[in-house]
């Protein structure tokens, strides 16, 4: 579904991405893991047209979407959700919810599927109309997600979902993934916690210093001692 | 202070009101959604009287249709303004487009004193719009009236606008993180162009009604009423429009009461203004209505 070939990217002076290939192909979950500074995060950047990579290129369904502007690039069906959840602290959540949906004109479907993430997240659906900003880290990652999906996006790319949250909350937002990928998503997640994502994952690729040093399932890399010496914390 | 000086000091308070609070919007609006206080927001007063001025005296048009125009030419000029000066510098470090606000300022009003002369011109005040309205005893403009239901309409207006449409929820969505609202497949120019467009309309519909009220015109008339508007602005709490309104009304009311109660401190008319800023920021450093920011390290 989506193909990077080569890509490389410059940022703020660095050399970030050096060279990277990679496949997600549909219906599937793939995992980038790396330590911090090893290029996750301005891949994803670089998918969604945040950052202009300098070389390679980016085809998503067949169609190179390489150096398109951000806001075709999420109309073409690709989604983001940022680090740190960025939600509009401002706004309630239900008009968080209705930005999600912002590009989308067919009026019956959006209510739909409002109607859908809050049967996915009840507790939303009781803070409707407070103000995002008073939410929970919890309940502010479960409206990032919602957000993301009212895009009816093909392929949701999740940058740290589980970050600065509690142990459960960790384990509640992997079955979320979990869900929504077995409702048919296409999923591309980066993640710190590298065990958790790796034993989701159908496949994943090791990120270090702007290069892939190693790909393979994820069960299998969950398996790979280097791996497990790196990232897992496991002799 | 007789009643009839008092009722008529309170219509004078809420007409002025009316418009600092017009144009305190554009203000407010514009910081809002990109961190920059648009000098040249003043001047657009200017620009939307001169082309009503014109558009009445020298092209013969009724006035309603030079005052369209006026109001369509100063949204284009508030437009372009935004394209031109500000939007390169948008990922600049902010004083940047601050000086590039404060060099548009000045050349507007520089090429208003060469295009347009020094000299202040009377600013035609068409009878459909103007007139003696004797009540009781006592009488005044029609102004006194026009003023303030056009503001409340307008006002009620882009109320509406900032939090029912989804253009609305889009500003404020771009104002607090332009980022992740491209993520949604908001385009943040065509938000802030929207912005733009807003305030610089109401900036000429202030304008003009300012003429109207006060009909004398000269290339630096939007000087100080600009000045007294960025106040008001930064008084409710600059980036909140029901924060600009307040403020608008409160420093209006002010005003006018100042010099109808103490007509012998009516030569510091103009201080008060900063007087009254000075107060509200000392107790409230966020303005009336403003946010408590909380820098996130």
């Amino acid at each position: 579904m989506l193909k990077i070939e080569n890509l490389e990217v410059y940022y703020g002076g660095i050399h970030a991405l050096k060279g990277i290939t990679l496949e997600v192909p549909e219906n599937k979950i793939v995992t980038l893991v790396g330590a911090n500074g090893a290029g996750k995060s301005t891949t994803l950047r670089a998918i969604s047209g945040l950052v202009s990579p300098s070389a390679g290129r980016i085809t998503f369904k067949g169609e190179d979407i390489t150096g398109k502007k951000t806001v075709d690039i999420v109309k073409g069906g690709i989604t983001l959700i940022p680090e740190g959840r960025r939600i509009f602290a401002n706004l309630t959540v239900l008009e968080n919810l209705k930005m999600g949906a912002y590009a989308r004109k067919d009026k019956e479907e959006i209510k739909k599927d409002m109607g859908k993430i809050f049967e996915l997240f009840p507790r939303l659906k009781e803070r409707e109309w407070q103000q995002a900003g008073t939410l929970s880290g919890g309940e502010q990652q479960m409206l990032a997600i919602g957000r993301a999906l009212m895009s009816r996006p093909q392929l949701l790319m999740m940058d740290e979902p589980s970050l600065g949250l509690a142990p459960l909350l960790v384990k509640e937002v992997f079955n979320i993934i979990q869900d929504i990928y077995n409702q048919g998503m296409t999923i591309l997640l980066i993640e710190q916690n590298a065990a958790a994502a790796l034993q989701i994952a159908d496949y994943g690729y090791v990120l270090e210093t702007g290069r892939i040093v190693l790909e393979g399932p994820g069960k299998e890399l969950a398996d790979n001692d280097e791996v497990r010496r790196a990232y897992l914390g496991k002799a | 202070m007789t009643l009839e000086t008092f009722l008529q000091n309170i219509a004078n308070g809420i007409s002025l009101g009316s418009l600092y609070a017009l144009i305190a919007i554009g203000y407010t609006m514009v910081y809002g959604i990109i961190r920059l206080i648009n000098f040249a927001h003043a001047d657009l007063l200017m620009v939307a009287s001169y082309a009503a001025f014109y558009g009445i005296l020298v092209f013969a048009l009724p006035w309603w249709v030079s005052f369209l125009l006026a109001i369509v030419i100063t949204t284009i000029l508030g437009i372009s303004i935004e394209k031109i000066a500000y939007r390169p510098l948008r990922d600049a470090p902010r004083i940047s487009a601050l000086i590039s606000a404060i060099g548009v300022s000045f050349l507007l009003e520089n090429l208003g004193i060469v295009l347009l002369g020094a000299r202040p011109k009377p600013f035609p005040r068409p009878e459909e719009v103007v007139w003696n309205i004797h009540l009781g005893g006592i009488s005044f403009l029609s102004l006194a009236i026009i003023i303030p239901v056009i503001t409340l309409v307008l006002l009620i207006a882009v109320n509406l606008i900032v939090n029912k449409t989804n253009v609305g929820i889009a500003m404020r969505a771009v104002s607090r993180d332009f980022e992740t609202a491209s993520l949604m497949a908001v385009d943040v120019n065509k938000v802030v162009v929207t912005t733009f467009a807003v305030g610089s309309g109401l900036a000429a519909v202030g304008g003009i009604m300012w003429s109207l009220q006060y009909p004398q015109i000269d290339p630096l008339m939007g000087v100080f009423p600009g000045l007294k508007c960025f106040i008001a602005a930064v008084m409710g709490g600059i980036g909140s429009v029901p924060g600009a309104m307040i403020g608008g009304f409160i420093l209006g009311m002010g005003e006018v009461m100042l010099v109808g109660l103490m007509p012998e401190l009516s030569g510091y008319r103009d201080a008060f203004a900063f007087v009254v800023l000075i107060l509200i920021l000392l107790f409230k450093p966020g303005g009336i209505l403003g946010e408590h920011v909380v820098e996130k390290v």
